[in-house]
């Protein structure tokens, strides 16, 4: 019988379910995929039927669960902090503590309870159930899928337990933690408290953080302005990278906000932004300085990490690991000779470390490197496929025309046509990805080249901020032709200059141009994926773990020169990356996407019979 | 039971007995605030709890 182990996330954001067979990953999915909730921190229910279903198992075959994270130590960090904190936080930790003693601290006989209701009924065994902590699940989802042996693990995220940012080393199947940074100094919260304060959601809204930097004039006065005030009043970086942050500016730690509101006011002489509100050169400068201090605490963590490992390799894991920016910056500053990170780098990977953790730890499971220098990731394509018959049965239910493909060149080379001529395609392939990024099996996708592109494709398909970027899929081998970049980046995690030939010269005075004048002007001969700050955020495409999706871009390139394309995920603002081709098709027609690929199948959206759907279905997705 | 040997184990092992006093005011007081209230749903933006 191989070793099946269960890895969970969950209750907190972005729950989870890997299953394990032996080392090797039989299936990894996000409950928000089923459930259609963003973010959602509900028992994984579906994610785990579906994983189960990958090997045909019930939760009792299993040979053991792993949770993400150990509820009672966060519980003493809870408990802890309130005592510190006293009596400030009564309010908070009056609203807290029902949540604890109703549910989390009794959370294996919740567990229990779920899976019961998964397997209808009583467990016939109740397969042993592990808590492996918190960073040591990121850690181990970070080093035991990579390609390295041996390597230095950097794990940096909000919280877990105590820790915020750990140090460690791992070797073979052993991985030992060396120094860890506790609660509440923090780097991933000092970065969502300036999300919360330029009026993103925190916990989702990072992203968005990290996308409007570029925006900041770094040849102003503001930008050194701020990071001088932010490294003199809210955090003290240390040479090793550790932080110590000003507690009597932040309310995370016993209130119900991020951040003092009106010290920070007093502090950047700027108002909180309300949240949808006009974004100012201020909060630009603001985002561009509060990125380029994570990018320095990024890098000296990275020193620290070389220096008390040895290794020449890095892998990294946590919430700021999905920071690709600072990734990039990691990557180019040398400190290591190759870096891997994790592409669900947040809490829902932290299933598949708990998982791995599992394996190789308490069951003591030897590991082997794939020979051939590949991660185990194969891909990330670890979600659900769907075959010809589901999209047939699509096509009768709605009475949707589509036209069959028997020979996908052919469909390759229309959807390829389809593009060159401005036309926005969404793309349904294979298993879905596993992790945040689309990575061209439930991808929107259109031509890199297109002045209008980006524009389009912010308000017209995805609804959303007009200021935010889209990254390129180019093919493994071309994208040296394109960027400063010579590394894989095939799960989206490292942002690269665009090649300094492809550029166009800016007009003087670009920097101090207004937002829109700045995205609007033609910046390279791709100006849909070339950022205000001529980079982009690179996903490689591989022959050999994407054969389709690598087709079509190799189809766009015989038919236009040009290796690459738009890849954005397939949802709207607020909505889950689709899963299945119903998901697909329904975005599909919400939106003013030109041609959708299903599969073997293209439909074109004029062919499409009018769509029907009661009540404002916007309402139904909360912005994120 | 199997909750109160967890916790218990977990406060040898962390060397923190002086939470138990702390733990068993917490769960009487909070046991009554929950089956009065009956609600418990987490009240933060933010799930650092």
């Amino acid at each position: 019988m191989p070793i099946s182990i269960l890895g969970i996330s969950a209750f907190y954001h972005d729950s989870a379910a890997v299953l394990l067979q032996d080392g090797v990953i039989i299936a990894a999915a996000h409950e928000e995929r089923f459930s259609r909730v963003k973010h959602d921190d509900k028992f994984p229910t579906h994610a785990v039927a579906y994983v189960l279903s990958e090997a045909g198992l019930s939760v009792s075959d299993l040979s053991a669960i792993a949770f993400y994270d150990k509820p009672l130590l966060k519980f003493e960090r809870l408990l802890e902090t309130y005592h510190a904190f006293a009596p400030q936080g009564l309010k908070s930790f009056l609203a807290a503590m029902p949540v604890w003693i109703k549910e989390k601290l009794f959370m294996k006989k919740m567990l229990w309870d779920e899976f019961g209701k998964i397997e209808s009924g009583e467990l016939s065994r109740k397969p042993p159930l592990l808590f492996p902590e918190h960073h040591l699940s990121h850690a181990a989802s970070a080093f035991y899928p990579s390609p390295f042996d041996e390597a230095a693990i950097l794990t940096i995220d909000g919280v877990g337990e105590w820790a915020t940012t750990t140090i460690g080393k791992g070797v073979g199947k052993e991985i030992s933690i060396l120094r860890e940074m506790p609660f509440p100094h923090s780097i991933g919260l000092l970065y969502s408290a300036f999300t919360y304060f330029l009026g993103f959601k925190v916990n989702s809204g990072e992203y968005k953080l990290m996308g409007l930097a570029p925006y900041g004039n770094p040849d102003g006065e503001a930008v050194p302005r701020y990071r001088q005030l932010i490294l003199e009043h809210l955090v003290d970086l240390r040479d090793d990278g550790s932080v110590v942050l000003n507690m009597a500016y932040f309310d995370y730690a016993t209130g119900m906000k991020m951040c003092h509101n009106q010290k920070w006011q007093v502090l950047f002489g700027l108002r909180k932004r309300e949240s949808e509100s006009e974004l100012s050169q201020e909060y630009m400068d603001l985002a561009l300085a509060i990125q380029q201090v994570t990018e320095e605490m990024v890098l000296r963590l990275a020193k620290t990490a070389r220096e008390i490992t040895g290794c020449k390799n890095l892998v990294m894991a946590g919430g700021v690991a999905l920071n690709c920016v600072a990734n990039g910056k990691l990557l180019r500053a040398g400190i290591f000779d190759k870096i891997w990170i994790q592409p669900a780098a947040g809490d829902a990977g932290g299933a598949l470390g708990a998982a791995f953790a599992a394996h190789h730890i308490w069951h003591d499971q030897e590991r082997t490197v794939n020979p051939n220098g590949d991660d185990a990731m194969r891909g990330s394509y670890l979600g659900p496929e769907f075959s010809d018959l589901t999209v047939q049965r699509l096509c009768r239910k709605h009475q949707a025309p589509a036209r069959y493909f028997a020979d996908f060149g052919e469909l390759a080379a229309n959807a390829a046509q389809l593009l060159s001529s401005g036309q926005i395609v969404g793309w349904c392939q294979g298993r879905m990805e596993w992790g945040p990024r689309a990575l061209g099996a439930r991808s929107i996708l259109g031509d890199p080249r297109h002045p209008e592109m980006q524009k389009r494709l912010n308000l017209k398909i995805k609804y959303r901020e007009g200021f935010r970027p889209f990254a390129p899929s180019v093919l493994a081998e071309d994208a040296g032709l394109y960027f400063e970049l010579d590394t894989p980046s095939p799960y989206m995690l490292l942002v690269a200059p665009v090649l300094e030939s492809r550029r166009t010269t800016p007009p003087a005075g670009y920097h101090s141009l207004a937002m829109y004048d700045r995205l609007y002007h033609l910046r390279s001969d791709l100006p849909a994926i070339t950022h205000v700050d001529y980079s982009a955020r690179i996903q490689t495409v591989h022959q050999q773990t994407n054969p389709r999706y690598w087709q079509l871009i190799k189809a766009f390139k015989e038919l236009t020169g040009c290796g690459l394309v738009v890849n954005t995920s397939f949802n709207v603002r607020g909505e889950p990356i689709v899963c299945s081709p119903e998901d697909a098709y329904q975005c599909f027609m919400r939106t003013e996407m030109d041609y959708l690929v299903l599969g073997n199948y293209l439909f074109c959206k004029g062919e499409q019979p009018k769509w029907h759907e009661g009540g404002n279905w916007r309402e139904r997705y909360e912005l994120d | 039971m199997d909750f109160l040997k967890d916790l218990w184990d977990f406060m040898k092992v962390r060397k923190k007995f002086w939470l138990l006093p702390i733990v068993i005011v917490l769960l009487t007081f909070g046991a009554l605030i929950v089956f009065t209230s009956g609600s418990a749903i987490a009240p933060f933006v933010y799930t650092l709890f």
